[in-house]
């Protein structure tokens, strides 16, 4: 890092209606220098960050480019000033290759030539050490090549700036590695890198200095060597918090759901689970670990009854009656009226869980509402139940009539988990469910999800946060492209065992009929 | 670095999102916005045909309240547009564009016709009457529900189907005017059979009988299951499902019941106003009564006022082209103003402009 500023924030603000998203943020970057943009979900990084690359424009404040005071109103603004920005979400063309995504929209000097671009895309790959082939289409790619020819598309267009949001969130910490070689190589290169993160011990390992964010607001920048985790948390949180993880002992251990060769084809012909087996037991949590779209979605769906397999058995094992039921090929209400208490908290909550627009009591009606004869919805005992909710698991907001899109991510999960803990399911899935919240919430969630394993459910946990899984697990499943790859005693294995797991049929799929399938 | 400009300089304006504004605020805008439209139409009218902007307003009103007369016809009017557009709603509120309604009560108003022609002379007038409902709820719910059927089967477009229906419905009253007119005249006289009784007033029936549709629906779709169901298949299918809501079934069935709807206000057209049927009788009001419901944000307590509204909206501007002698397309281009203007003004609700400081209006709205 040496001392010449690259990008300067001064006393940047943006408000969405009276909230403040940001409010008077200084901030300062070096050329040659990785700063890390630390802080907890709704604290404005991102729109922090939209605001550099042209996507929002500040309401007050100004910005400052190698000294100069500039004017970002698009995408287009921020590359002129040497701004590039790679988001959470893609933004490909599946069908073009990764040279015609890259020279997609940039302005050349000269006639459009495929064969430059190609050697250009090259020569940058090779400066900074990526792998990629310019001639690949998109949709033959893994997520890692995708987020690799997004950088490039930046880098192709002369970002020295570069801001990545969250860009380890799709990838396996093999990858993440590899990525974080890049980013020092373009660190030595004396680009300027923001990072967005909330892994703390990514941004120990990564970044130069750390900028905190609490509540829109700038908190403090500091140096990576001289800080700890623990103090950065408490400043991201404004207190001091708990990071520990209780995980008890199972206790009464018994087989509850017995998944058998469990296999579903989706509408597009292409296997999304194959030959699935694995049993999930009472007073356990079984994580499930695993690249994002691997085939987590459509097995709990399948388990809740929404996706109809083509082959294997789901069998429940009643501890109340002591029978068994198959529950493949029976939907959601035959499932609930076959005795079977299964809970599930899905990853999409305001668009599977939850209605956003509807408020907490309706939304507690949607488990119970076809409950007795009578034609009329009961909103009575909904409405004690969302008190209930509320008080239990402090959720804020103004009253049980509110809609639940207007809640904070948190509270709609605590709304949601609450509810399909109300039921108290033998069996409970929840996906991802720490997605989005911030630290206490999350700790509230893993608290609940383990005082149901106490209470003797069947717990399925589909994770992303690796360390999480490890620490709050008591077996762990690996999938990779809709095969189990592993299952793990979770108190002895370790984040790089999982890791490889995770891409363990990506190495051999030379002669995996499957994957060919799949690529078709 | 390229520097194009070295001035900075603020965009004169940009958009902000606001927070949620009460309702008294939002309701003040929304009338400002119908009242900038009316002295927009007056200026048109004055630029048109040098008519009095005063006048022109006042002959607004007196389309609608001018007599007693004219204000029996405007809430005849309202009452028919306000069933048909209470039929939409339970579709709409699914998220199902059916924009069949010209449809579905053009082919209830037919059944209606036949059975007062076919069966006029066999029974006393209160079994007709009995029948010639059941005939036009009957055949308008299936067909609302063919469209729902197509949907939940082969998943086609429901916009396109319940349009095309429309058009069959036309193509099917036309057959039966030519069967039914020995002359080939087409224009069926009105029939002396199937009236429905006078209580105080010719319309005062059509009017006590849509409103009381209006509660029924209100309750059906607020307070009932089944009309819990719907909200949530509309809001997001997904949920439906994770719930175990059969969506399917639950179109199909919301389908029967808008098409039935329009079955009602089919009979109420032929049974208390027409005694008649020609494949004007609808009139476009299928299509009106989208933006009815619309307005009122699927309320059908709303609905009482929006159906008013564009109502009023309607009548007056005839009045005015009769009055000023401007031409008979004049009413459609006041109500299209003033949807615009309402429409319009919706962006101002959500969403508010941030002028450059240094400029000296710095005022925000």
């Amino acid at each position: 890092m040496n001392n010449q500023v690259a990008l300067e924030l001064n006393k940047v603000s943006k408000y969405f209606g009276s909230l403040a998203a940001n409010k008077d943020v200084d901030l300062t970057v070096y050329r040659g220098e990785i700063l890390s943009i630390l802080g907890e979900n709704g604290c404005g990084k991102t729109t922090l960050m939209n605001m550099i690359a042209g996507i929002y424009y500040p309401d007050h404040g100004t910005i400052s480019v190698n000294g100069q005071e500039v004017v970002i109103r698009s995408p287009k603004d921020a590359f002129r000033h040497g701004i590039g920005m790679i988001h959470q979400h893609f933004k490909l063309v599946d069908l073009f290759t990764a040279a015609e995504n890259i020279v997609l929209g940039a302005k050349g000097d000269k006639r459009y030539n495929l064969k430059d671009v190609n050697r250009r895309v090259e020569e940058i790959a090779n400066k900074y050490g990526f792998h990629v082939d310019p001639k690949k289409k998109i949709y033959e790619m893994s997520v890692s090549e995708k987020q690799t020819v997004e950088i490039l598309k930046v880098l192709y267009r002369g970002a020295d700036i570069l801001i990545l949001d969250e860009p380890s969130a799709v990838l396996t910490p093999q990858e993440t590695d590899r990525l974080f070689d890049i980013l020092r190589r373009m660190r030595e290169d004396g680009k300027s890198i923001l990072i967005i993160t909330h892994k703390l011990h990514e941004v120990m390992s990564i970044s130069d200095r750390v900028a905190v964010l609490r509540k829109g607001e700038h908190i403090a920048t500091v140096e990576t060597a001289s800080t700890s985790p623990a103090e950065l948390t408490e400043m991201m949180v404004g207190k001091k918090v708990e990071l520990n993880i209780d995980r008890p002992e199972p206790k009464n251990v018994s087989d509850r759901l017995e998944v058998k060769g469990l296999s579903l084809v989706n509408t597009d012909g292409i296997k999304v689970l194959d030959d699935i087996t694995f049993t999930a037991r009472s007073g356990e949590i079984l994580g499930i670990a695993g690249i994002a779209g691997s085939g987590q979605k459509e097995l709990l769906e399948s388990i809740a009854g929404l996706q109809h397999p083509a082959q294997g058995e789901i069998v429940y094992h009643n501890p109340k009656t002591g029978t068994s039921e198959n529950l493949r090929d029976k939907d959601p209400v035959s499932i609930r009226e076959l005795g079977v208490r299964l809970s599930f908290v899905p990853e999409d909550r305001l668009g599977m869980g939850l209605v956003g627009n509807m408020d907490i009591i309706d939304n507690m009606m949607l488990r119970s509402y076809r409950k007795g004869h009578s034609m009329f919805v009961d909103r009575k005992k909904p409405k004690d139940l969302a008190n209930k909710i509320v008080e239990e698991l402090e959720v804020a907001t103004t009253s049980t009539h509110t809609p639940v899109r207007r809640l904070s991510g948190g509270n709609v999960q605590k709304v949601l988990v609450g509810r399909e803990i109300a039921s108290s399911p033998t069996v409970l899935m929840a996906a991802y469910p720490v997605r989005g919240l911030d630290i206490n919430s999350s700790y509230t969630i893993y608290g609940l999800l383990t005082k149901q394993k106490e209470s003797g459910t069947a717990v399925i946990f589909v994770g992303e946060d690796l360390d999480v899984l490890v620490e709050i697990c008591d077996r762990i499943l690996v999938i990779c492209a809709g095969r189990v790859t592993g299952i793990l005693d979770a108190r002895t294995t370790t984040k790089e065992e999982i890791g490889l797991l995770m891409t363990k049929t990506e190495r051999d799929t030379e002669t995996d009929p499957d994957m060919k399938e799949a690529s078709r | 670095m390229k520097t194009t400009n070295t001035a900075v300089r603020e965009p004169l304006f940009h958009v902000v999102k606001r927070d949620a504004m009460p309702l008294w605020k939002s309701m003040l805008i929304r009338v400002i916005a119908v009242v900038a439209a009316l002295l927009f139409c007056a200026l048109l009218s004055v630029l048109l045909v040098h008519a009095n902007p005063f006048e022109f307003i006042e002959t607004m009103f007196k389309g609608s309240f001018g007599s007693s007369r004219r204000l029996w016809r405007f809430a005849k009017d309202a009452a028919v547009l306000l069933c048909i557009s209470l039929a939409i709603t339970p579709a709409f509120r699914m998220r199902f564009w059916n924009i069949g309604a010209e449809g579905q009560t053009l082919i209830g108003a037919l059944s209606a016709v036949a059975v007062m022609i076919y069966l006029g002379d066999k029974v006393s007038n209160g079994v007709l009457l009995v029948l010639m409902f059941a005939a036009s709820v009957t055949v308008g719910a299936i067909w609302g529900c063919i469209p729902a059927v197509f949907k939940a089967k082969w998943n086609t477009n429901e916009t396109l189907f319940t349009l095309m229906m429309n058009y069959v419905a036309t193509g099917l009253v036309a057959y039966f005017l030519l069967l039914w007119t020995p002359s080939g005249s087409s224009v069926l006289g009105e029939l002396q059979v199937g009236h429905l009784p006078t209580v105080g007033h010719n319309y005062l029936l059509l009017i006590l009988a849509v409103l009381v549709l209006t509660a029924l629906l209100y309750i059906y779709l607020q307070y009932t299951k089944q009309g819990y169901e719907i909200s949530v298949v509309g809001e997001s299918e997904n949920t439906a499902r994770y719930i175990g809501i059969n969506v399917n079934r639950v179109i199909i069935r919301t389908m029967l019941i808008s098409g039935a709807i329009c079955g009602v206000a089919g009979f109420l057209i032929v049974g208390a106003l027409d005694h008649s049927i020609a494949e004007t009788t609808v009139g476009g009001m299928g299509f009106t009564a989208i933006m009815v419901s619309w307005m009122a944000k699927f309320n059908p307590l709303v609905m009482i006022g929006t159906s008013a509204f564009v109502t009023f909206l309607e009548q007056g501007a005839a009045q005015v082209s009769t009055n000023f002698d401007i031409d008979s397309s004049f009413p459609s281009m006041v109500v299209g103003i003033v949807l615009f203007f309402i429409i319009g003004c919706e962006f101002f609700i959500g969403y508010k402009l941030k002028f450059r400081q240094t400029a000296k209006n710095g005022g925000e709205s």
